[in-house]
C-alpha cells in the first residue's frame, strides 16, 4: 500500500503531508512530479497545500492543466481516494472534480491561525475517526479559502450530507452563515470541506497535517490521516 | 563597443564615487575606466558593498568558538547544533526599499536573505524580522506598516518557509526612514556546506535562475546614501517573484544533494558584479565572462545594466568540470535556465567580453578585499549628556497604577503583535513547537529531540542615550528570550542600523555598539557568526536612532522541553528572578506616560547577566519551570500582565517597594531579570537551585483567578480583570492602524 503526494512547482506542505503519513502513520509514500502521467501504483493521492504556480492567474489555476491531472480525475473518478488539502482543494475545485470556487477571503487578508471545525459526517475514509458533530482544531493557512458555489450546488452538498467540515464555535455551534464570528474567511455554509459524490473525494482548507503530532500542541489531525491510512490497508488485505 | 557616456571625473561623482576614489579607480585600471567599469567601481565600492566604513570596527567582533562552524565573510554563518548539523543564519537590512516601495522592498528583502542561507546548502526553515516605524498616528506609517507586512507575508508565505516571530517598535525618528531587517535561519549537514568560491582555474561560470532586467539597477549606490527631499528612486527597487524563488530554491536544494558543484553565490546587492568578484576574490582566482551568453529579460542591454542589475532570483555557480550536463538537467526539471557564461581563471582578474570586446578588465581583489577602508572621524555628541540629564525623581508618580498598565499594554511598541503574525504563514513545515508571541520562537529540528529557539531584539531607544550599552542589552536581550524558552543561547546575527558614517557623532554611536556588542557576545558566549551594515539611514540630516538588531540562535537539548511564558495552574508560585533596581530612564512608561525618551538607560551587569541565564537553565533542566518570560519593555507589571494574558488565567502578586519608587518598581526595564512559575511542591528545588547559583530571586505570589491583582508593600496598587487587559492586549495594534487612537 503506498499514498501518491503530488508536487507542483510551488506546492509547499508536500514535504508536511509527506512527513505525517510516512513517520506518524507508517505508510509508504511516493512523491508524484506534476508532469508525470504515471501515478506509481499509488492506493491513494494527496494534493498538498502551498502555492502551485505562485497562485498566478488564480490560485489553482495553472496547476490543473499540469499533465498528472487527467490521470488525478481518471482516479477519482475510479471511486480512488483522492484528497486536496488548501491549494489541493483549490486545484481540485479549479479542476472540476470537487463543485464550487474558491475567493478571496472575507476581509481580504491571509490568515494563518488555529480554528474549530465541527466533523459533520464521519461516514468516509478520512473522518471514520472522529465522532459526529466532534469539535476538532485545525490550522488554516489561506488568502483564498472563502467557499462559494450557487444554491442549487448547496443544497445538494447539504442534501447528500457531503458538508465533511463547517466551522464551528468551541462548543460545536455555528449558525453557518459567512459572518458567523467562527467562519474565518466568509465561506457559504461556513464550509470548510466537502466531499465528492461519491465520498472518495475530499477538499478542504485546514491542515490537518500540521496537527497530527503532541510536539505540535494538538494532534486532531491524526485521525484523519490514520483513518484513511486504515482504509487502504483494509482494502489491501 | 562600449556604450554609454564618456567617463570623467564628474560622472564618477554622480556614481557616488570621491575624487579620490575616482583617482584609485584611474590608478588600478592604468587608464579612464570603461562605463562599464566605472558602474562595477562605483558598487562594488559603495558602502553597502565594501563595509568601508565598518570594517576597522568590525573586527573587533569575537567570531569564534568551539560551536562555530562558519564565521563572517561567507554567504551566512553557521553553528553547530549536534548530529552533524548545524544552524545556518544571518540577517540583512532592506531599509531603502522598504521606504520607497514598502511592499516590494520588503518582499524582496526576504527573498534576499533566503538566498543567502539556502546558497550555503541549509534549507530555510525560519524567518524573523526586525521593524522599525514612525507613529501609527500619521496615515503614512499606517500604509508603510500595512505594506511591509503584506510584502513579506507574499514571499514568505508563497514560498513556504515560515515567518515564526520579530519585533517591531515605533518612534517620531523612523518616519522618513522605516527599518526593515530579515533574520533567516537554515538547517544543513555541516559535511555538506557550500561556500562562495570560484574554485577550480577553468572550471565553468554558471548562470542560473531568473533573466536578467533593467531593474534595481544601483540599488547599492542608493542604499549608500541619505534621502533628500524627493522620493523618486522607485526604479531602483526590485521586483520580487517569490515562485521563481521557491523553484530556484528546490532546484539549488537538490543540486547540492550532489556532487556537481565547487562553490555558488547568490546575486544579491551589485548582482552579477558582486557574485562574480566575490567568488573569485575568496578562492583568490580570476573570472572571465561573455555577457553575450547573459540571459536578459530584454533586448537591447548593454555590459554596465546587466553588471548592476539587481534583477531578484539568481545565483551564480562554478560547476565541477564535466557536470554542466547534470545541473542543466536539474535546473530544467525546476523549468528554469542554466547558461554556461565564462570560466574561473588564473589572473585574478574580472574579464568581461560582450560582442567581441572586453568591456571591462580589473583586478578582482581590488575590487572585493581590497577596496578602499575609511577611519572616519568619531566624536561623541553634546546631545547625550543632555538627554542622559532627566531628573526621574522630579516627576510624578500616576495616582492609578491601573491605568498605566493599560496605557503600557496598548502601546503598539508593548501589544501584542497578533494583527501582523496572523497574516505570515507561521507553521508550514510543521516545526513550529512555540508559534509567535512568546519570547522566543521555538522550532523542533525533525529527526532529533532537539529545538532551536530564535530572538531578534534591539531597544533602539537605549541605544540612543548609550550606544554602548544599548548593543550590549540587545544581545542580553535577546540571549534571555532564548533562555525563557528554555535554550542554551549558541550565537548571533547583527543588522546594524545607523545614520550617515560620514557625521562623527553616528561614527561615535557605531563604534560603541560594536564595543557593546562585542563585549556581551563575550560575556554571554554567543559568538557573532554573520552580519550586515545599514549606514546612511537619515533623511536630511535627521538619522535613525542606532539600532543594531540582534538576531540570536539557541539550542534546546538533552530531552529538555521547550517553555513559554503562559501561566499555567492554579496555586502555581511566581517568582521574580534578578534584581530590580532604579531603571526607569529609557523606559517605555517614561515614552507612553511622560512623553520622555530620556533618562540614564538601565545598567547592565554582565557577568550577572550570564550567572542569572545559566541558573534559569539548571533550573529547567529540573523539569519544575512551568512558565518563564523575560522582563524587558514595561518592566514587571507589563511581564505579568503578559504571562497572565497568554495563559488566561490571573495572578495574585505582592512587591514591597524597598527604597524604589513604585513606578520604578513596577514598570522599570533593570535588566537580567525573569519571571517564572512553579509548583507549590517545587519550592525547596527552586529556592535550592537559585541559591546554590548565588542568584537574587523572590517568590511574590501565586497563579489565581481570573484578574491581575499586585500589590505594593501591602497596599492593591493593580486591581484588573484579566478580560479587560486581554482586550486592550490583543486589540491595540489593530485599533492603532485603523487610525482608531
Amino acid at each position: 500500500m503506498a499514498i501518491g503526494v503530488v508536487v507542483f512547482p510551488g506546492s509547499n506542505c508536500d514535504h508536511d503531508v509527506a512527513h505525517v503519513l510516512e513517520r506518524v502513520c507508517g505508510a509508504e509514500v511516493r512523491m508524484l512530479w506534476h508532469r508525470s502521467t504515471d501515478l506509481a501504483g499509488v492506493d491513494a493521492l494527496v494534493l498538498p497545500g502551498g502555492f502551485s504556480y505562485g497562485d498566478y492567474l488564480r490560485a489553482g489555476a495553472m496547476a490543473k492543466v499540469s499533465p498528472i491531472m487527467a490521470e488525478v480525475a481518471r482516479f477519482a473518478r475510479a471511486g480512488r481516494p483522492v484528497v486536496g488539502i488548501c491549494n489541493g482543494f483549490q486545484v481540485l475545485v479549479e479542476a472540476g472534480i470537487l463543485p464550487g470556487a474558491l475567493v478571496r477571503n472575507r476581509d481580504l487578508r491571509f490568515i494563518c491561525r488555529e480554528v474549530t471545525l465541527r466533523v459533520e459526517h464521519t461516514d468516509s475514509p478520512y473522518t471514520k475517526g472522529y465522532a459526529p458533530g466532534q469539535v476538532v482544531r485545525f490550522p488554516i493557512a489561506h488568502a483564498d479559502g472563502n467557499y462559494q458555489a450557487d444554491a442549487d450546488t448547496l443544497k445538494a452538498l447539504e442534501d447528500s450530507a457531503r458538508i465533511a467540515f463547517r466551522y464551528a464555535a468551541p462548543d460545536g455551534s455555528s449558525d453557518a452563515s459567512p459572518d458567523d464570528a467562527h467562519n474565518p474567511n466568509g465561506s457559504a455554509h461556513a464550509i470548510a470541506g466537502i466531499f465528492g459524490e461519491h465520498r472518495n473525494t475530499l477538499g478542504l482548507m485546514p491542515h490537518p497535517e500540521r496537527c497530527a503530532e503532541e510536539v505540535l500542541g494538538c494532534a486532531d489531525g491524526r485521525p484523519f490521516f490514520e483513518g484513511l491510512v486504515a482504509a487502504l490497508r483494509g482494502v489491501a488485505a | 563597443m562600449t556604450g554609454g557616456p564618456e567617463v570623467t571625473p564628474a560622472l564618477a561623482e554622480a556614481h557616488g564615487l570621491t575624487a579620490e576614489e575616482y583617482e584609485r579607480a584611474v590608478k588600478i585600471v592604468g587608464r579612464t575606466p570603461t562605463y562599464t567599469e566605472l558602474g562595477i567601481f562605483s558598487v562594488m565600492w559603495s558602502e553597502h558593498c565594501s563595509y568601508k566604513s565598518s570594517r576597522i570596527h568590525l573586527g573587533r567582533l569575537p567570531t569564534e568558538g568551539p560551536q562555530v562552524v562558519q564565521g563572517p565573510g561567507e554567504n551566512a554563518g553557521a553553528v553547530d547544533i549536534g548530529d552533524g548539523l548545524c544552524a545556518v543564519f544571518k540577517m540583512e537590512s532592506h531599509n531603502h526599499p522598504s521606504f520607497i516601495e514598502p511592499f516590494q522592498g520588503a518582499a524582496t528583502g526576504v527573498g534576499g536573505i533566503l538566498r543567502d542561507v539556502f546558497t550555503m546548502g541549509a534549507r530555510p526553515i525560519a524567518l524573523l524580522d526586525s521593524l522599525r516605524f514612525g507613529p501609527l498616528t500619521r496615515p503614512k506609517n499606517r500604509y508603510l506598516l500595512s505594506q511591509v507586512v503584506a510584502g513579506i507575508a507574499h514571499y514568505g508565505n508563497c514560498i513556504g518557509v515560515p515567518t515564526v516571530g520579530g519585533e517591531v517598535y515605533f518612534a517620531d525618528i523612523y518616519n522618513k526612514n522605516n527599518l526593515v531587517n530579515v533574520f533567516c535561519v537554515g538547517v544543513a549537514e555541516t559535511a555538506r556546506l557550500f561556500k562562495g568560491e570560484a574554485k577550480g582555474v577553468g572550471n565553468p561560470v554558471m548562470y542560473v535562475g531568473a533573466k536578467t532586467g533593467r531593474d534595481g539597477i544601483h540599488g547599492a549606490t542608493m542604499a549608500s546614501e541619505e534621502f533628500g527631499e524627493d522620493e523618486e528612486k522607485r526604479p531602483t527597487v526590485q521586483v520580487g517573484d517569490p515562485f521563481t524563488e521557491k523553484l530556484l530554491m528546490e532546484a539549488c536544494l537538490e543540486l547540492m544533494a550532489e556532487d556537481h558543484i565547487e562553490g555558488i553565490q547568490d546575486m544579491g546587492a551589485a548582482g552579477l558584479t558582486s557574485s562574480s568578484c566575490e567568488m573569485a576574490s575568496r578562492a583568490g582566482t580570476g573570472v572571465h565572462l561573455d555577457l553575450d551568453r547573459i540571459p536578459c529579460r530584454e533586448e537591447g542591454m548593454v555590459p554596465y545594466e546587466m553588471m548592476l542589475s539587481e534583477s531578484q532570483e539568481r545565483m551564480l555557480l562554478v560547476a565541477k568540470p564535466g557536470h554542466e550536463d547534470a545541473v542543466r538537467e536539474i535546473f530544467a526539471k525546476w523549468e528554469l535556465e542554466a547558461v554556461t557564461v565564462g570560466k574561473v581563471t588564473d589572473d585574478g582578474r574580472l574579464k568581461l567580453t560582450f560582442r567581441g570586446e572586453t568591456v571591462a578588465d580589473i583586478p578582482v581583489r581590488q575590487l572585493a578585499d581590497e577596496a578602499p577602508r575609511y577611519d572616519r572621524p568619531i566624536a561623541a555628541p553634546q546631545w547625550v549628556e543632555a538627554l542622559q540629564g532627566l531628573d526621574v525623581e522630579a516627576l510624578p508618580e500616576p495616582s492609578d497604577y491601573g491605568e498605566v498598565l493599560e496605557a503600557l499594554l496598548a502601546s503598539p511598541t508593548i501589544a501584542s503583535k497578533e494583527w501582523i503574525f496572523g497574516q505570515y504563514d507561521h507553521m508550514v513545515r510543521t516545526n513550529t513547537v512555540v508559534l509567535p508571541g512568546s519570547d522566543a520562537a521555538v522550532l523542533r529540528i525533525k529527526g532529533t529531540d532537539r529545538y532551536l529557539a530564535l530572538s531578534v531584539d534591539c531597544n533602539s531607544r537605549y541605544c540612543l542615550l548609550n550606544p554602548y550599552a544599548g548593543a550590549a542589552m540587545a544581545v542580553a536581550e535577546a540571549a534571555r528570550n532564548v533562555v525563557a524558552s528554555g535554550a542554551r543561547p549558541l550565537g548571533i546575527t547583527d543588522c546594524l542600523n545607523f545614520a550617515s558614517p560620514e557625521r562623527p557623532e553616528v561614527m561615535w554611536q557605531f563604534a560603541m555598539a560594536i564595543e557593546g556588542i562585542a563585549d556581551a557576545c563575550k560575556a554571554l558566549g554567543t559568538p557573532v557568526v554573520s552580519g550586515n551594515v545599514s549606514f546612511y539611514n537619515e533623511t536630511m540630516g535627521l538619522g535613525v536612532y542606532p539600532t543594531p538588531a540582534i538576531g540570536m540562535v539557541g539550542l534546546i537539548e538533552n530531552g529538555r522541553r521547550p517553555v513559554t511564558l503562559a501561566l499555567k495552574d492554579d496555586g502555581d508560585l511566581v517568582v521574580v528572578v534578578g534584581e530590580s533596581q532604579d531603571d526607569l530612564g529609557g523606559s517605555e512608561y517614561l515614552f507612553v506616560w511622560h512623553a520622555r525618551e530620556q533618562g540614564v538607560a538601565p545598567q547592565l551587569d554582565l557577568d550577572r547577566a550570564r550567572k542569572v541565564n545559566d541558573a534559569v537553565l539548571t533550573l529547567m533542566d529540573t523539569g519544575c519551570v512551568k512558565s518563564c518570560h523575560d522582563l524587558s519593555e514595561g518592566g514587571l507589571a507589563v511581564a505579568l500582565a503578559e504571562c497572565a494574558i497568554a495563559g488566561g488565567i490571573g495572578a495574585q502578586v505582592g512587591l514591597a517597594t524597598g527604597g524604589l519608587r513604585r513606578d520604578a518598581l513596577l514598570f522599570g526595564e533593570s535588566q537580567a531579570r525573569f519571571v517564572l512559575t512553579v509548583a507549590p511542591a517545587n519550592r525547596d528545588m527552586l529556592e535550592s537551585v537559585l541559591s546554590e547559583a548565588g542568584v537574587p530571586f523572590e517568590v511574590v505570589g501565586w497563579v489565581r483567578g481570573d484578574r491581575l491583582q499586585i500589590g505594593v508593600d501591602r497596599t492593591l496598587t493593580i486591581d484588573r480583570p484579566l478580560s479587560a487587559l486581554s482586550e486592550t492586549y490583543r486589540t491595540a495594534l489593530e485599533r492603532a492602524l485603523e487610525g482608531g487612537r
